[in-house]
């Protein structure tokens, strides 16, 4: 129906609430591209999806959605996980008993968590889940959390946030998650020395490699969050300056400044030139110089350098056009165009923050066509008309797209892989290069 | 609540995506908000399907529940129609939708479209996936077909519907086409195939047929039952999964059609059927009495049993379903084998069962093939939920004369062979040839054995381990410190073994230990002995001896 796209200059998101499909094209500074903001289907998981990299990520925690058969089926099959033997995770499906109110839901949740305590006294954590059924119903996880962390007299903590799809987007669940982990921080004292805590999960590899460059810049204390395990959990006051690793972290870092915590602005650290930059953001934060930085990360760069221009000669000239997914979509996208000279065609982001993506975005080029939101059958449609070379999209978009003819990049793998830090970059534009290249062998 | 670790099937709706993809010129207009969209993935992933399913989702947000979500359904139907003009839509709710109960039958009704819309109603906190398909394929065919317009001219071969396959099915693709093609060489016309590849068009002339041949009573039999009813259209009973059922089919399929099929069971096809003639052959004398576990929908479960025990000569030890709507069918199955059926959806029970009864072969699910591998009995996938392996490229039915081939295949491969368990059994310490091996034909990598040394360290470890574990029964609860928590080892015996027997048992291979150490207990407890001697093990392997 609104085949149309209206221009202006609000920057408030378009709440139309009686149309589906409604657009705007709304700029987000002077130089820069308009963004084009569309509601219609959203091709995207919900928060849910994020327990499936957190579950493995603290390695003592567990995490209960309190949901339906579809939250059930959609963890199973979202990433094929049924690799491990035993999941750290499960879902408390509510069945009709509950809503009609014939079991006390809250008597059936105390039933349900004790048995799965009983099952596994190796939990230390429980993260209570919402989900869409849960948050409809109205069924309050956070009185349920702290009775059942009562009740098990601390011997697990119990702490609850919203996977749920109506609120949440995919990676907007490790936010919720994150968020929800910050009020037990331990509190720094008022005088404690100034102490980086680096936020958003990590491969243990990158976390490891990220440690180490931290340590030879004399820099530290230096914590990682979410931590791998939850009895290992980071103080937080006032001299915790905190550096984001992940780009869709906006709930926590606003729970981190309620605890006093300064954010480090910086790039993401995607890329040779976003490591660099990112690093040098944390070390200046702690006075140390840049001539430092670029000298204890000399061979890591030059390197990483390396690698990533061999991949710029199969990637250079290739036109890219990113489905809305993990948030991860804009740094990738300014190392994709920088550092392997890919042209931009589009970059979809379920949701674009502003302020954690400034330094970002200024590094795009000036004409970079942004989405945010989504209404997936007229991004379809701009797809196939400007028929880019490689396409980056969820699960159930790229098989139909390959046999379209296009070539595409599964946008899951880019949370699932290790992509951050200089060892990394060339990883990443591998990921980019594989598709082009298998279509090229097959096609040969 | 449920306390839910994997799940069999799918919440209903997905059912229903399964009967709407299925088809061609149908859509589905989805009220759910946006995770439900990952249902995409199953069929464009795990079936490699080529194209999106025709469902469309309202993707509504926790900010759109305050006004007007209602308007958003119509939205999204109107634009569906406009932008995929289909021939019929599908229009329901998801579990979230279905709580905000905003009617999308009413609604979709109200934009008078010019196509035919049939309103799913799903109760997504009571029903599953196959019940969700077996409502919506129901609903479709009572809103779409019609009563025969000309009469059937006397000269007419006969024919039938298929009903039944679906997206998403298991082989379902293949048993088509096996079936399609005994059908027709049995002299007998496919009039339509449904919901596989059936268009709106297709179920309106469901009645020319003279009778509807039920493939996957799961998904088929509501709306077969319907036809029976409304159109006088009789439906087979007998599933054609394995040489036997085929030949049953094939008999029911000839009375109903008013044909002679003795002709046809004598042809070279029926005959020259390789399954029995290869369990007949001496090489299959080692099936003898493998003692299988057989678990899936209910359907796929009674026949793989049945197949298992009269085609392969095999041994029940225990069968079971997820499908609670067909509870009363495998218990009926189960009396045949001596077992008690194991009705459950929960994954955990099954791997308890699994654990208890130490089968040697597990016929099962993804699910169950997961169990096996964990448990390290083979194991051979026979009904869904599937995986992307379940999608082989190859023609592989699991129906028809074909079928019964590639069952044979595929439930023989992952044993070991009869003459490796003979020269396993005589030449236990082999170092490269031991009992700690996969089967050889299966080229996993095995750890090279260890010294002898290291083994016989290994060996009172797992002695140890095992003593630990029997001991921590009798130790009272409250002094019993859990450090890592491994799945729920039960240990099947309060008998203790001592060491001696424990090496003994550790030089059978790996494939009957279990067994053997079930036996052993077994024997241990009717006979009140505390400590498993050498002795034990040799009185318990000659109290089972078969």
């Amino acid at each position: 129906m609104n085949a149309s796209d209206s221009f202006d200059c609000a920057t408030e998101e378009v709440r139309t609430t009686n149309t589906v499909a409604t657009s705007r094209v709304i700029p987000i500074g002077n130089a820069a591209p308009p963004v084009l903001k569309q509601r219609g289907q959203r091709e995207v998981f919900c928060g849910l999806t994020g327990i499936i990299w957190l579950h493995r990520k603290i390695q003592d925690a567990f995490f209960l959605v309190v949901g339906s058969r579809t939250c059930a089926h959609l963890i199973q099959s979202a990433a094929g996980v049924m690799i491990f033997a035993e999941p750290r995770f499960a879902t408390a499906i509510i069945d009709e008993r509950d809503l009609a109110g014939l079991s006390d839901a809250n008597d059936e949740l105390d039933r349900v968590v004790t048995r799965l305590l009983e099952r596994r006294p190796d939990i230390k954590l429980l993260f209570l889940v919402g989900s869409c059924p849960s948050e409809v119903i109205k069924l309050d996880l956070s009185r349920a959390a702290s009775r059942l962390s009562r009740q098990f007299d601390n011997s697990v903590r119990v702490l609850n946030y919203s996977g749920s799809g109506i609120e949440t987007t995919f990676t907007q669940g490790e936010d919720a998650c994150l968020a929800s982990m910050v009020p037990p921080l331990p509190a720094a004292s008022v005088d404690a020395p100034a102490a980086l805590m680096v936020v958003g999960s990590l491969a243990d590899v990158v976390e490891d490699q990220f440690a180490r460059t931290f340590a030879a810049l004399g820099l530290g204390p230096v914590s990682f969050f979410p931590p791998r395990r939850s009895t290992a959990l980071p103080a937080v006051g006032p001299n915790t300056r905190y550096i984001l690793a992940q780009p869709f972290l906006a709930d926590t870092a606003r729970a981190l400044e309620e605890r006093g915590a300064t954010r480090i602005p910086a790039p993401f650290p995607l890329g040779v030139e976003g490591t660099t930059a990112w690093i040098s953001a944390a070390a200046a934060s702690f006075g140390i110089s840049n001539a430092t930085v670029l000298s204890v990360t000399k061979s890591a760069r030059e390197r990483a350098a390396a690698a990533v221009s061999r991949l710029r000669l199969k990637l250079e000239g290739k036109r890219i056009f990113f489905f809305p997914d993990s948030q991860l979509e804009i740094p990738i996208a300014r190392f994709l165009s920088r550092e392997l000279g890919m042209q931009l065609v589009e970059v979809g982001t379920p949701f674009l923050h502003r302020q954690h993506l400034e330094q970002e975005l200024a590094m795009l080029p000036t004409e970079t066509q942004l989405s945010e939101g989504q209404d997936v059958e007229r991004q379809l449609d701009r797809c196939f008309a400007s028929n880019p070379d490689i396409v980056v999209c969820g699960l159930g978009l790229a098989n139909p797209l390959e046999a379209r003819g296009l070539t595409t990049k599964w946008s899951i793998e880019l949370v699932f892989t290790p992509i951050q830090g200089y060892e990394q970059a060339a990883d990443l534009a591998e990921l980019f290069a594989r598709p082009l290249l298998r279509r090229q062998l097959l096609a040969a | 609540m449920q306390l839910t670790v994997w799940t069999y099937e799918g919440p209903p709706h997905v059912g229903a995506m399964r009967v709407a993809t299925a088809m061609k010129d149908v859509h589905y207009v989805l009220h759910a908000p946006q995770g439900d969209t990952y249902a995409d993935l199953l069929f464009t992933m795990i079936e490699r399907r080529s194209a999106r399913p025709p469902v469309t989702y309202t993707t509504f947000q926790a900010r759109d529940l305050g006004s007007d979500t209602a308007e958003l359904f119509k939205m999204a139907a109107r634009e569906a129609y406009e932008r995929f003009q289909p021939k019929a839509m599908l229009v329901g709710a998801s579990c979230t939708a279905e709580l905000i109960q905003d009617d999308p039958g009413g609604l979709a009704l109200a934009l008078n479209l010019p196509i035919p819309v049939v309103p799913l109603e799903l109760p997504s906190y009571q029903k599953k996936e196959n019940w969700g398909a077996a409502e919506t394929f129901y609903q479709i065919v009572r809103k779409l077909a019609k009563p025969r317009a000309v009469p059937k001219e006397a000269t007419a071969k006969p024919s039938c519907n298929i009903l039944g396959p679906s997206a998403l099915g298991f082989r379902h693709r293949d048993d088509v086409r096996e079936i399609t093609g005994l059908l027709e060489r049995l002299g007998v016309t496919v009039n339509v195939v449904a919901p596989l590849g059936a268009s709106p068009d297709d179920i309106a002339r469901l009645s020319e047929a003279d009778f509807n041949v039920v493939l996957y009573p799961e998904i088929g039999m509501q709306a077969a039952s319907w036809l029976t009813k409304n159109f006088s259209q009789p439906s087979t009973k007998t599933i054609p999964l394995g040489m036997r059922a085929t030949r049953e089919f094939v008999a029911e399929v000839a009375a109903l059609a008013k044909i002679d099929a003795a002709e046809f069971l004598n042809t070279a096809e029926a005959d020259t059927a390789r399954a029995p003639w290869y369990a007949k052959s001496v090489d299959s004398t080692y099936l003898t009495g493998k003692r299988v576990f057989v678990f899936g929908d209910a359907t796929h479960a009674i026949a793989a049993a049945r197949v298992a025990h009269e085609e392969m000569g095999f041994k029940v030890v225990g069968i079971g379903t997820y499908s609670r709507e067909f509870a009363r069918e495998i218990r009926e199955a189960s009396k045949r084998y001596d077992v008690e059926a194991l009705i459950t959806d929960d994954y955990l029970d099954v791997e308890a069962k699994v654990q208890e009864l130490q089968p040697e072969l597990v016929l099962g699910t993804q699910m169950e093939r997961h169990i096996a591998k964990r448990l390290g009995i083979p194991c051979a996938v026979i009904s869904a939920p599937v995986h992307v392996q379940d999608y082989p490229a190859r023609y592989s039915p699991q129906m028809g004369f074909e079928g019964a081939n590639v069952l044979f295949d595929t439930w023989v491969h992952p044993l070991m062979m009869g003459l490796e368990e003979h020269l396993l059994g005589m030449f236990r310490g082999d170092f490269e040839f031991h009992g700690e091996s996969g089967p050889s034909h299966l080229g996993h990598a095995t750890p090279a054995p260890l010294p002898s040394s290291e083994v016989a360290m290994a060996h009172a470890a797992a002695v140890e381990a095992e003593i630990a574990i029997a001991t921590a029964q009798l130790v009272p609860p409250e002094s019993f410190e859990v450090t890592a928590v491994p799945p729920p080892v039960k240990p099947s015996g309060p008998a203790t073994w001592d060491a001696v027997a424990e090496r003994e048992l550790a030089k059978i291979p790996f494939f009957v230990r279990g067994k053997a150490r079930r036996n052993t207990e077994r024997y241990a407890a009717e006979h009140s002995i505390d400590l498993i001697t050498l002795e034990t093990l040799y009185d318990a392997k000659a109290h089972f001896a078969r």
